[in-house]
């Protein structure tokens, strides 16, 4: 196998609270194979997030840090980068949407200034070029009558509109690696799915890979090929979209799951009482703590759950888990 | 997606001014406030007796022998002098008012944008220069570095950039954590564009509404300045009309109370411009 495109390894980032710090990502590693897409999923909390600000070099000054570990991509680590460097790359080679497109946007400049500033940035492109290519960009990203809109300011818009203007602007340049933080948490579910036929057909034509982060298992089954499950800053489990949806080894995972609702096709059947994973992600005061952290709240907890951290068992699928009782699960 | 009609873009700008217009005192001070521009613009070719020379008995009060608002302890046409010094008094009020912008908003940008030791040591020169007596602080300056326009200016500036410093630090420290600020560090945009271009814009409503009032205060500033002495004597100005004539308030009250009015009609107008510009600039109050 090739090198792959992103290769996070033994990824530790601390954070500095007030009384203490504490590893809000501990011992994360995963791979990124160029035109792959992976999918973050867990609960709010768990690290998601920090990870793509890692990946970003955009964690909070004075208070995250990169502890230990490495973030190579393309042959570099990013931990090590200069800011210089890393802000070429950032919009560059690896570009971000995020979460709220309703604030995500400056409300001072149109949209089309805005898209153009990334290109004359990166690409040296001129005023002119510059503002023929966000028209065209705008129009990729379906935005209908492009040629009128690019000069809208963001108030003008609606949030899935915005939405498709920031995916214009994290594409401009043809990212190797797009990283989504939830992009779609702030829209209604019917603009949900025409945002992720967007992102297919611009992963289909761009060849860029995509790192989703989400909490919803729709959304990582139609968009990913691979899926990693997080709880309390660690990989729980890590493998295939297919098989861990199929075969889950972690109780957290088959929690998950089992949360989906499924809609029934006729209101008299009967319906399960829709399940939940009793309480709540632990405080981060506990994070670095030698045990599963998940044991407070498993079904499955015996002693050795408390006492040791689970080490992480890969399957020759690639299929890995980080549970004492992940072989006896299923 | 349909081809709906798009809705019509409303400039900002046009926005702010229905705002302002609506506001009917605010719109009274621009009025007075363009006169008095326009009457320091051409007054003194319109009117152009000069305001040293003697050109009447002395203490001729308003009206007599058709100078209108009389003249002064030298026989100087006040009115003369009130057309000239309004020149002067604008000029300063709004020289002063743009030093003090740029260092404040300088000031506060960085302390804002960075945070860390550089917004400490900022924030501690910005709370030094805050406790000192203003007057006092800029009558040493003029004191030193002698009376003339510029450095009047300055000194007025100098002293009064604090409040620009501390509203444009707390919008930057806002701003700065808001997500369209996260994004654009994402796309890889340099730290001065992100402070500058980005984050700037966004401050700049209650910067600009600060700045009006400071024309206001630098105004009476320079006024309380030149009340004291410390005036360029090459230049007339308001403050010093009063300033000149303090001896003879009980014999001649109008040759203060006049040019103290012109200061109090322009300061006021200034006033109700900035209170125009905090309503249609404020989003807070939008739409009420």
């Amino acid at each position: 196998m090739s090198d792959p495109l992103l290769k996070v390894q033994n990824l530790r980032i601390e954070l500095t609270t007030r009384d203490d710090v504490v590893p809000v990502i501990d011992d994360l590693s995963f791979e990124l194979a160029a035109q792959e897409s992976i999918s973050f999923v867990g609960e709010s909390g768990c690290g998601k997030s920090m990870t793509a600000l890692a990946i970003m070099g955009l964690l909070p000054e004075k208070i995250g840090r990169v502890a230990s570990g490495s973030i190579i991509f393309d042959g570099e680590d990013l931990t090590q980068a200069s800011e210089d460097r890393l802000r070429e790359i950032r919009g560059n080679d690896i570009s971000m949407i995020f979460q709220e497109p309703m604030t995500s946007l400056n409300p001072v400049y149109t949209v089309g200034e805005q898209i153009a500033e990334v290109l004359r940035a990166h690409q040296g492109l001129g005023q002119q070029a510059a503002w023929t290519m966000a028209e065209e960009l705008l129009d990729a990203v379906r935005i209908p009558n492009a040629k009128r809109r690019v000069s809208d300011y963001p108030f003008q818009m609606s949030g899935g509109q915005r939405q498709r203007v920031m995916i214009a602007m994290a594409l401009a340049c043809k990212p190797k690696i797009l990283i989504a933080d939830e992009p779609t948490t702030a829209l209604d579910v019917t603009v949900q799915a025409q945002i992720f036929d967007l992102l297919n057909d611009l992963r289909r034509q761009t060849g860029t890979s995509i790192i989703m982060i989400t909490h919803d298992m729709g959304a990582v089954a139609e968009m990913s090929e691979r899926m990693i499950v997080m709880y309390a800053g660690r990989g729980a489990e890590i493998g295939g979209v297919d098989e861990i949806i199929e075969k889950p080894l972690h109780p957290y995972t088959q929690g998950l799951i089992a949360c989906v609702p499924h809609i029934l096709a006729t209101v008299s059947a009967e319906r399960e009482r829709l399940l939940e994973v009793p309480g709540i992600v632990p405080s981060l005061r506990e994070f670095g703590k030698d045990q599963c952290l998940f044991a407070s709240r498993c079904p499955v907890r015996t002693d050795i759950c408390l006492q040791k951290r689970p080490p992480i068992e890969t399957d020759p699928s690639g299929h890995s888990v980080a549970c004492w009782h992940g072989k006896d699960a299923s | 997606m349909t081809d709906e009609p798009i809705q019509k873009a409303r400039s900002p700008f046009i926005e702010a001014w229905e705002m302002f217009a609506r506001n009917r005192s605010a719109v009274a001070g621009l009025i007075i406030l363009v006169l008095i521009s326009l009457g320091a613009v051409f007054g003194p070719a319109l009117y152009p007796t000069d305001p040293f020379d003697m050109v009447w008995a002395p203490f001729s009060p308003p009206g007599d022998a058709g100078f209108i608002f009389g003249t002064d302890y030298l026989g100087r046409d006040l009115l003369a002098m009130i057309i000239n010094g309004a020149r002067v008094s604008l000029i300063i009020g709004l020289a002063a008012a743009v030093v003090s912008i740029v260092i404040g908003v300088t000031i506060g940008a960085l302390a804002g944008f960075y945070r860390g030791i550089i917004e400490e040591i900022l924030m501690r020169i910005t709370e030094f220069f805050q406790v000192l007596p203003t007057l006092l602080f800029s009558m040493v300056i003029v004191a030193l570095f002698g009376a003339s326009l510029p450095m009047i200016t300055l000194a007025i500036g100098i002293v009064s950039w604090t409040a620009v410093a501390r509203i444009t630090r707390a919008e930057f420290l806002r701003i700065r954590e808001l997500e369209y600020v996260m994004a654009s560090r994402a796309s890889g945009t340099k730290n001065a564009k992100l402070m500058f271009r980005i984050i700037l814009p966004n401050a700049l409503p209650p910067i600009i509404v600060q700045s009006a009032l400071m024309v206001g205060s630098a105004i009476l500033f320079e006024a309380g300045l030149s009340f004291l002495g410390l005036t360029d004597p090459n230049v007339v100005s308001w403050g010093q009309i009063i300033g000149s004539n303090r001896q003879y308030i009980l014999d001649a009250s109008y040759t203060v109370t006049i040019p103290g009015l012109a200061i109090f009609v322009t300061v006021l107008a200034i006033s109700l411009v900035g209170d125009g510009l905090n309503d249609a600039l404020n989003p807070k109050l939008r739409s009420r």
